[in-house]
């Protein structure tokens, strides 16, 4: 590596986190994603949503479609009806068509792939992303987001929540005028009202944050016996030190 | 019934004491066990902070076992890494146990190496006689941090290849020969495929060898002189007549019964991180490495794991990088001096002067103000505060020749207190 290229590296990882807070959207406050990864019905709402909504675009390339059914009480014949389109075998992974060739193409970045997105971002930070699309004639898909400014994703799901304006006022942060966000003005009416519109979201947040880490309620389950095991094990084990340390003055 | 079963006991007893007498004939079986378990003494007023010796072993036990187990199934490649590692934790049966075991286990080790540590500064263990059980515990702990650094880039995640690529960079900063060490030790002109293979062989084999053989090393020496105490005073100084300890009791089975009930507790505050919080807030397992290593992308903040944030707070306190590296690194290497940079006679705190305590609550402060500030973003206040820590930490031992002398001691005991 030239010097150049390691003061560069080292210039970046010092200088990258502070360059960040200044970048838009850093001091909105975030409302929480309240998701719940054992609710199943939300969970199966949130598959479907998925796979109409986003799976064109984003893989979960690490997801297997039968442990899919398996954990969300899906049959076979449920999975090839409402979550596999395109000819898939039970067993295949949820990858798409979608070249990053074509994709770099088409949006200028390739979208990523899904399947740790909820534990690399956080469920809040889905949450309120997919609730901060706003119409911006300057950008290439005539969206932009308060959460990831100038983002490449087009607003997807704007027929659901309809197209809305965000108003900005001019702030002054230590002297230099930012426009801070104030907030939306409607546009065009989606077809979901405010909260069934949230409620969507969260659906497809819980099943982003489930396809994460597939085991997570397993994981719970197993801790609580395990810990449960040790206690008694812990128990009987101070019984017996105190029996032998009993002769020890 | 009583009759058969007696019978089969006696024989069964009577084989095992001939097979015992048959193996002690050709290796030291019976004398091994009791020099190590049965008849080695310690002393009995053992509080919980001599627990951490036998808790870095079962921890270090935990990372062989389920490190061999991760082998079974990771790639060591920059094509299959990653995804490898998302195998393991969905398709590998027990396999996301396997590996929060190893990705805790590897938190949890450095939480009572430190610890351990600490006991020692506290009771001054590391003084004479047990100044070489002190130096190999140091270089056990350097074997422990090149554990941490090669095995983080193994799940080729983005803050792995970065993180890799911060650390490795610093070698850049020797004079002269700087860039061929980081070369050296990427064998490629970036963090690439070669580099995570030689990581990898670094991390299941070569140091795990050495750590291994100076754990035993460790072990042995502490055996020959014999445990400190929390009165640091020696035990051996008062026997019976049969020439055993008056205030020591067996290791086994006294310490061995008390070490299960504080392996036990130990298990349990495991387990709540393992099953209930194994990302622990971003501290066990970064959110920026479930990304996939990319070289065109970095983090929005490179930080290293917790527990190499203090001497990375001192590299970034200082404005020069060749003088920052050497500070760090000088950070490092301090304590391995301690037996000698230490002059008080009187080894546990709780018999040495106000300026000894003043000093380890001064030290001990430094280090965990600059490990929260290693974690934070730069910025102008807190590029001070670390350079205030930064004096205070290298102020504890370089001064400790000064005032180690002038303090004045307490009288010790003769014999140990409970």
């Amino acid at each position: 590596m030239t010097v150049r290229a390691t003061l560069l590296t080292l210039g970046l990882a010092f200088n990258v986190a502070a360059l960040a807070q200044h970048a838009g959207g850093g001091a909105l406050p975030m409302e929480p994603a309240n998701t719940d990864v054992s609710d199943l019905a939300a969970l199966q709402r949130g598959a479907k949503y998925f796979v109409n909504y986003c799976f064109g675009c984003h893989s979960a390339q690490y997801v297997r479609y039968n442990r899919l059914g398996a954990d969300l009480g899906l049959t076979d014949a449920q999975l090839v009806e409402n979550i596999m389109f395109t000819g898939e075998r039970p067993f295949d992974m949820m990858t798409n068509a979608m070249t990053d060739e074509d994709a770099a193409a088409w949006f200028g970045i390739a979208p990523p792939d899904l399947s740790l997105i909820a534990r690399s971002r956080g469920t809040d930070y889905l949450y309120n992303f997919l609730r901060g699309f706003y119409q911006d004639d300057t950008a290439l898909s005539g969206a932009n987001n308060l959460w990831l400014e100038n983002t490449a994703m087009p607003h997807v799901l704007w027929e659901l929540q309809g197209v809305r304006r965000a108003v900005f006022v001019d702030r002054d942060v230590d002297g230099v005028v930012v426009p801070t966000f104030e907030h939306f003005e409607p546009v065009i009416p989606g077809t979901l009202s405010e909260a069934e519109y949230d409620g969507f979201v969260r659906d497809i947040v819980t099943f982003l944050d489930y396809i994460g880490e597939p085991m997570q309620l397993e994981r719970r389950a197993l801790g609580v016996r395990v810990i449960g095991f040790l206690l008694v094990f812990l128990l009987i084990a101070y019984m017996l030190k105190r029996e032998i340390w009993k002769d020890v003055d | 019934m009583a009759p058969i079963r007696s019978g089969l006991m006696h024989h069964l007893g009577r084989n095992l004491t001939a097979l015992t007498t048959w193996i002690d004939a050709r290796f030291p079986m019976t004398k091994l066990l009791k020099e190590h378990i049965t008849e080695y003494y310690a002393a009995k007023n053992f509080n919980f902070w001599y627990g951490f010796g036998v808790l870095a072993t079962v921890v270090l036990a935990i990372q062989i076992v389920s490190g061999i187990l991760l082998t079974m199934n990771y790639k060591p490649s920059a094509e299959d890494a990653f995804a490898s590692v998302e195998y393991i934790m969905r398709d590998v049966n027990w396999g996301w146990l396997i590996r929060y075991l190893h990705s805790t286990g590897g938190s949890a080790l450095f939480i009572v190496v430190y610890l351990h540590m600490f006991r020692a500064m506290l009771y001054g263990s590391y003084k004479k006689p047990r100044e070489l059980i002190w130096l190999v515990g140091m270089a056990i702990y350097f074997c422990l941090m090149a554990e941490g650094f090669f095995g983080y880039l193994l799940p080729w995640g983005n803050m792995s290849y970065w993180g890799a690529q911060v650390i490795v960079s610093l070698f850049g900063a020797v004079p002269v020969v700087g860039e061929g060490l980081a070369e050296l030790i990427r064998g490629d002109f970036y963090i690439s495929d070669i580099t995570l293979n030689r990581f990898f062989a670094f991390h299941v084999i070569a140091v795990p060898l050495v750590l291994l053989l100076l754990v035993v090393v460790h072990i042995m020496a502490l055996h020959e002189v014999g445990s400190n105490n929390p009165d640091g005073i020696e035990i051996k100084e008062h026997k019976d007549a049969d020439g055993k300890p008056l205030d020591g009791v067996a290791f086994h089975p006294y310490h061995t019964s008390k070490d299960l009930v504080i392996i036990l507790v130990f298990a349990i505050a495991f387990s709540a991180v393992l099953f209930f919080a194994p990302e622990l807030g971003g501290y066990f397992l970064e959110h920026a490495n479930f990304e996939p290593a990319n070289m065109l992308q970095t983090p929005e903040h490179i930080a290293p794991l917790w527990y190499f944030t203090p001497f990375y707070a001192i590299l970034r306190a200082v404005p020069d990088k060749l003088l920052g590296v050497i500070l760090m690194g000088l950070a490092v290497m301090l304590p391995i001096f301690l037996p000698w940079l230490d002059r008080c006679k009187v080894k546990s705190i709780r018999y040495r002067g106000w300026v000894y305590k003043l000093a380890l609550g001064i030290f001990v402060t430094s280090f965990l103000v600059l490990g929260y500030l290693g974690l934070q973003p730069v910025s102008d206040t807190y590029t001070l505060v670390a350079r205030v820590f930064t004096f205070t930490y290298f102020a504890f031992f370089v001064l400790m020749p000064f005032y180690t002398s002038w303090e004045k001691p307490k009288p010790v005991p003769e014999r140990v207190t409970n």
